[in-house]
């Protein structure tokens, strides 16, 4: 006991003097849930839009209002001919083509179905399939309308409300800055606690230990407990920002946040000891925690919905902690469920953790042997 | 009876196919500064490795203060004091640090602490810069915080790995009375180097070669014993030249360069004449220093093998 406190103590001193890792403990955090909560928006809306329209007429200009009044298409441009309207997408200047033939309002006036083009620049995916979506929706609307109106029925004959539970609004910084959150400290954790040990072979220091009574159990409870610490610390911070400058309502409960984010915390701490265990050089931690970083940011279900993976990505993406900790904190924050629908998601953390932690504890004594 | 605190038998270490300690048998008494000389990658380290119960040997079998080096190694690092050439000790702490560090790692607590601590720094000569980061120091003061660090138990056993490298000469000194006035408290030391004048500090030395024992004695009769013949040094310009005419010598046993002169073992006392005649140099007897006991030992086992 007596033993693990003089680790921990000595660690606690190394970081308080490590001022330049400290600050980054802490600007981390800010920084990035700043610049990502503010930057990354899937919701794309004010797409450039330009216009040629060739009826000109009250018909043509009640669609064209639907598209603007949306808020996803702002009407920048109007185009003088076919042409002119593909130097707009081709240039970059307008990312979408509402084209309106002349017969447009007699069509519509006549009964016939009239027909509007719309040009989408699909190099830019994201924008494309949102342009896609909203435009048919436009068009299917505006159909409904006039049918109910020439037809004169109550209204159309399906009549499908969708609820977006959790986040009506589809504010993209609600389920982003979570999701930041367990990011920052994932990467926190394991690219620091992956130089601990390592750092200590390098100087020499290890073998010094080595020949002490410390127990390598005891070296790795009193160099984890520290970083645990940190990692509070540091959802702390996120979290403060997250509410207080994106409004992020925490609906679940705080503490039951805390407790399980633990496990996380562990896990993330068991990958960044067992690289710290088998890498040589600190140069080599840095390098194992990055190919382990990459995979969780674009695997865990952070960028990509993992319900679209193919089946060995989404099995690989299964031993990535962050993985199970989206889960647990988009649950707790945002759905505001508790502990009961999240069994698994702590299970298979604690499974990392133990497993890591066991496996660095063994490695470390072969080490010395 | 003799009081042995290390005792091992035909000790040995075998890494792949390279044997890097071969049938090491060697007694240690407390109180005795024991020397372990040899060149460089001879098996000293590995040696004192698995003294220190970090390394299990392959085969053989040792004891450090009756414990067993292969089954007891956690009861052997309680007792035992390790300081290696790189001066262990954290950068980024203080002096003060640092020893409270390896004091809380080896039990040492409460007031015995605050004792043994401010003993270790009135040692270290680090009295008023107990505050000063680590990295501060120069060579001398971190190789006798790190030695503090080392005995902060004060442990009955301790092992010095060559602690002496990239300090300065009064630096070595001054380490030596604190090593020669640690063994005169009853701890035993057993001490790797390079340097000779280090040496003749040890009461026993070991000479090591290809990871075997080549003797084992004290200095004085290390001189006597390893060298057979007689040895005279020769003042000759262009010494380096003369080497391989003097060798060639039938009565000649050894040659070798020590600083401006000549050192050269010869068969007999008779032939000091011989030899002032062919030289046409002033020759002159003298009594054998560890370097020459070195330099003979090293060239028995290079023809030995």
């Amino acid at each position: 006991m007596n033993r693990i406190l003089a680790v921990l103590h000595k660690e606690f001193l190394q970081m308080r003097r490590d001022r330049m890792t400290l600050a980054l403990v802490f600007m981390l955090p800010l920084v990035q849930l700043l610049l990502f909560g503010y930057a990354i928006q899937t919701e794309v809306r004010h797409i450039s839009t330009v216009v040629f329209d060739q009826s000109l007429s009250a018909e043509s200009r009640d669609l064209l209002q639907s598209f603007s009044a949306s808020g996803y298409f702002d009407i920048n441009y109007t185009a003088g001919s076919y042409d002119e309207v593909s130097r707009m997408i081709d240039s970059g200047r307008a990312k979408v083509g509402i084209i309106i033939p002349p017969d447009f309002s007699r069509s519509v006036k006549r009964g016939e179905p009239a027909q509007a083009q719309v040009i989408v620049d699909a190099s830019d995916n994201m924008v494309a399939n949102q342009a896609v979506a909203i435009a048919n929706s436009i068009g299917l609307i505006k159909s409904q309308e006039i049918l109910t109106r020439l037809k004169n029925i109550g209204g159309p004959p399906y009549d499908i409300r969708v609820r977006p539970w959790y986040n009506p609004d589809g504010i993209t910084a609600y389920y982003m800055v979570p999701a930041i959150l367990g990011i920052i400290v994932t990467m926190t954790m394991v690219i620091m606690t992956s130089m601990g040990i390592v750092r200590e072979r390098e100087r020499g220091t290890l073998e010094q230990l080595i020949v002490t009574p410390v127990k390598s159990y005891e070296l790795m409870i009193g160099k984890i407990l520290p970083y645990i610490a940190l990692g509070y610390v540091q959802i702390t911070v996120a979290l403060l920002v997250g509410v207080i400058v994106f409004g992020v309502p925490v609906r679940g409960s705080l503490v039951e946040l805390y407790l399980l984010t633990l496990f996380f915390i562990t896990a993330s701490l068991g990958v960044g000891i067992f690289i710290s265990n088998i890498a040589k050089t600190q140069m080599q931690a840095f390098q194992m925690s990055f190919f382990f970083m990459l995979p969780s940011i674009l695997l865990s279900g952070f960028m990509f919905p993992r319900d679209a993976m193919p089946r060995l990505i989404y099995f690989i993406s299964n031993l990535i902690p962050l993985t199970y900790y989206l889960d647990i904190i988009r649950g707790i924050v945002l759905k505001g469920i508790g502990f009961q629908y999240l069994v698994g998601q702590v299970a298979s953390l604690l499974v990392f953790s133990v497993v890591l932690l066991v496996m660095s504890v063994i490695k470390f004594k072969k080490k010395v042997a | 009876m003799e009081e042995y605190v290390v005792t091992t038998d035909k000790l040995t270490k075998v890494f792949g196919n390279f044997t890097a300690v071969d049938s090491l048998t060697m007694n240690i008494r407390r109180g005795e500064i024991y020397g372990f000389l040899g060149p460089n990658g001879a098996g000293k380290s590995t040696a004192i490795r698995m003294l220190c119960g970090i390394l299990e040997p392959t085969s053989g079998s040792g004891r450090v203060l009756d414990y067993d080096l292969v089954r007891e190694p956690e009861k052997i690092k309680q007792k035992i004091g390790y300081m290696s050439q790189k001066f262990s000790l954290y950068d980024d702490l203080t002096v003060r640090e640092n020893l409270n560090f390896y004091a809380g790692l080896y039990g040492v607590n409460g007031t015995l602490r605050k004792t043994r601590v401010q003993a270790m720094v009135d040692m270290a000569g680090l009295r008023g810069r107990e505050n000063e980061l680590t990295a501060n120091l120069s060579g001398g003061w971190k190789q006798r915080l790190a030695l503090g660090c080392a005995i902060i138990s004060k442990p009955s056993i301790i092992f010095l790995d060559e602690p002496t490298s990239g300090v300065s000469p009064t630096s070595r000194r001054l380490f030596f009375n604190i090593i020669r006035k640690l063994a005169g408290e009853g701890a035993a030391i057993l001490v790797t180097t390079h340097f000779m004048d280090e040496a003749e500090y040890c009461d026993n030395i070991a000479f090591i070669s290809a990871g075997r024992l080549m003797a084992v004695d004290t200095p004085d009769n290390l001189k006597r014993s390893v060298i057979e013949g007689c040895l005279v040094e020769a003042e000759l310009p262009d010494a380096i030249d003369w080497i391989n005419k003097i060798e060639a010598l039938p009565y000649v046993k050894e040659c070798s360069v020590h600083g401006p002169v000549l050192h050269v073992l010869l068969e007999h006392e008779q032939n000091i004449a011989l030899l002032a005649e062919f030289t046409g140099a002033a020759i002159k007897r003298v009594t054998p220093s560890l370097e020459d006991v070195f330099i003979a030992l090293a060239r028995k086992t290079r023809s030995g093998n």
